[in-house]
């Protein structure tokens, strides 16, 4: 066991190569090239001993980590932004195909105008590929649930990919310390993988062929029931790496301070981080509210957020906007609560373009959303009166 | 390996989907008896993809991958990789595509794969349309072409792609045509025994996209070859070598037929000759393809066969 004390691009990359995977196939693009990068060095020092395909595109990457997964590999990948937006059409291909690929992606600013900061409308706006989604908001966060990500990933119960996400610059490029177990550890965690199918020349079988649509819709509910098992296995997973690491991330969310709150805020991400300050100066001048970080956008934690609103009212900041209707996590949190819950929901915009959203801002935000009467619509923080 | 020597054992299997007359299905029965069980085919969307037939069965006796259309060889790339991590350099990897997916929208992800040095065949069958979608113009389709893009005429020569992928200096390049059998299998024979990105394309004359009669494939692949539409050459190493009739072609060992020998049994070209004769477009198209001939002179033919034609001029 060591600490590292680095960025969370590099940790990432520290996670993915213990997790040993056979392929990574990868594309620059900032800000995640340092995670690709620290791969590069541990090619060069041996301590990553995979295939590194350097491809020419994102969607090249993901298509190479496809036919690597398919031909019976562990794969991992990273990226960013337009490279997540370029990789869209085989991000759905990896889900129906039901390949367990791993991969970072560092939520960035889309263009034009060009921006490189923190926005997760890349992440968010894939949300309906069939991948698994986790918002992480610390460095130890990207390595645990890297690691977990493998084993919920090709566990026969879910065998569909997963990406986790960071937010650009605030996690991808701060250092934090995280503990690092030894390798015998993830390796007695993780165990060698073992394929569900793959290309072998053995039992040559035709995957992907045309496919009518009665059985089409037997894949697609195939992976609807995956992700519902997965929010299950989720947190067993993350008790087993628990008893093996001596850490647990495997809340869909997060909890803070919610005992006896009559409102809860929630947030993803690097929002979800810097509200727990929030949080603490709030409750010191005497109001009853916690914060419910929301680290598994998919599968999305229905249940969970029904709980939250039999006993609180509900603040949400959005890091996106799904232009046209209001903020993703807004929108799913009160299509969640529908029928089962008739507290107040508040849901704000905040931080797009990589705007800087300090705890300070989210105690404004609370404040606002506690003392105003219901409100249909949203706001955008920094906009309005 | 000649005719007679191939496996008797097919890896294509009755129940294909394929038009009556199908190039594709001729060309995939050759490669696969030419390279053996031991192949993993990468297909990307292309008329391969209607060929294998609906899930749940399948026209292949050998494993295949369908990826999108754009990304055969990288995803040829990635099962390279794992089969390598793996162990398993008894396993030909290769990419299957049309081409659409190689002269346009797979150019990219080819071009990189060959870069990248990704040790696998891809295999360019060309049938000069979009056939699967149902007959638009690609990069391939020749001059003055209908295709249901092009109503009146393709108003753009093809690209030499095969010239393209010589720019990459990759082991083997070569083309061929499915009339050629033994061409053919020599190719894929020749490109299994190589380390490292090889290139085939395959010429396929398509009966409902080309309009000709779905008897006369083989017989339209080789008027291709012989008035000069066509060419099979091979490039090994950078050592670049004319075959077959395209040899006697480059060296004038044989006069080229005029290209209407070829182009007035396909309804593609109809336009051509009625109502009337289009002369400006016929003879386009035939200096088009002097102009080709007489680049390949120029750049391939041998110093001392160059030497001889000037003497004779």
């Amino acid at each position: 066991m060591t600490i590292m004390m680095d960025t969370g691009n590099r940790i990432a990359a520290k996670a993915a190569v213990m997790a040993r995977p056979e392929v990574v196939a990868a594309y620059p693009i900032t800000p995640q090239t340092t995670l690709v990068e620290a791969i590069a060095e541990y090619v060069a020092t041996g301590e990553f001993k995979g295939e590194y395909i350097c491809v020419e595109s994102e969607h090249s990457a993901m298509s190479a980590c496809i036919g690597a997964s398919a031909a019976g590999s562990r794969t991992f990948t990273a990226t960013s932004s337009h490279g997540l937006l370029l990789m869209h059409e085989m991000l759905h291909w990896a889900a129906l195909a039901r390949l367990p690929v791993v991969m970072c992606n560092i939520n960035r600013v889309l263009g034009p105008g060009w921006n490189i900061w923190a926005d997760e409308n890349d992440s968010i706006s894939q949300r309906d590929t069939g991948w698994i989604q986790f918002y992480c908001s610390s460095n130890q966060e990207i390595f645990d649930t890297v690691i977990q990500s493998f084993k919920l990933a090709e566990h026969k119960n879910v065998v569909l990919p997963v990406m986790i996400n960071l937010n650009a610059f605030i996690l991808s490029h701060t250092s934090m310390p995280a503990t690092i177990p030894d390798q015998d550890i993830v390796d007695t965690y993780l165990g060698k993988y073992i394929p569900h199918w793959k290309l072998d020349v053995d039992n040559p079988v035709t995957f992907g062929n045309i496919i009518g649509p009665a059985h089409y819709e037997k894949v697609r509910r195939a992976m609807q029931d995956a992700q519902e098992e997965a929010l299950h296995l989720i947190p067993q997973i993350a008790k087993e790496w628990k008893k093996q690491s001596g850490f647990f991330h495997g809340d869909l969310l997060e909890y803070y301070k919610c005992e006896g709150a009559e409102t809860i805020l929630l947030a993803m991400g690097a929002i979800g981080a810097e509200s727990k300050i929030a949080i603490d100066e709030l409750q010191k001048e005497g109001m009853k509210i916690g914060l419910a970080r929301v680290r598994t956008f998919r599968p999305f934690p229905k249940e969970a957020i029904i709980q939250l609103g039999k006993k609180a009212d509900l603040i949400v900041i959005d890091r996106n906007i799904s232009i046209g209707s209001e903020g993703a996590l807004f929108n799913e949190v009160k299509a969640a609560l529908y029928g089962s819950s008739e507290v107040k929901v508040q849901g704000f915009i905040a931080g797009l373009g990589g705007k800087d959203v300090t705890y300070k801002d989210v105690e404004t935000m609370c404040k606002k959303a506690i003392k105003m009467p219901p409100q249909k619509e949203q706001f955008w923080y920094g906009f309005e009166v | 390996m000649a005719l007679k020597d191939l496996p008797v054992d097919e890896c294509l299997l009755q129940g294909s989907a394929a038009c009556p007359g199908c190039p594709a299905t001729i060309g995939l029965r050759l490669v696969l008896k030419a390279l053996g069980k031991k192949t993993i085919l990468v297909v990307p969307a292309c008329c391969t993809a209607v060929i294998e037939s609906l899930y749940p069965h399948t026209s292949f006796d050998v494993p295949v991958m369908n990826i999108a259309f754009e990304a055969a060889a990288a995803g040829a790339s990635g099962v390279e990789a794992a089969l390598r991590q793996q162990g398993r350099d008894d396993i030909t990897v290769v990419a299957w595509a049309g081409d659409g997916g190689t002269y346009d929208i797979g150019i990219q992800a080819l071009s990189g794969a060959l870069e990248r040095g990704t040790n696998f065949i891809y295999i360019c069958y060309n049938n000069q349309i979009y056939s699967n979608t149902g007959i638009q113009r690609s990069g391939a389709t020749p001059y003055a072409s209908w295709t249901t893009t092009t109503v009146t005429g393709k108003n753009e020569f093809r690209k030499e792609m095969g010239e393209i992928i010589l720019a990459h200096h990759i082991p083997y390049v070569a083309q061929t045509c499915i009339s050629y059998p033994e061409d053919v299998i020599r190719k894929v024979a020749k490109a299994k025994s190589m380390k490292g990105p090889k290139y085939l394309e395959i010429f396929a004359p398509c009966p409902p996209g080309w309009r000709f009669s779905m008897d006369k494939t083989v017989e339209m692949g080789e008027l291709a070859v012989e008035t000069g539409a066509w060419a099979l050459w091979e490039c090994d190493h950078d050592v670049m070598t004319f075959n077959g009739k395209s040899k006697l072609l480059l060296e004038k060992k044989i006069e080229r037929k005029p290209v209407e020998e070829w182009i007035k049994y396909q309804g593609r070209f109809s336009h051509l000759f009625k109502p009337q004769r289009d002369e400006q477009r016929l003879k386009a198209i035939n200096d088009h393809i002097d102009q080709l001939w007489e680049r390949y002179r120029s750049c391939y033919l041998q110093p001392e066969t160059k030497q001889v034609l000037k003497t004779e001029k």
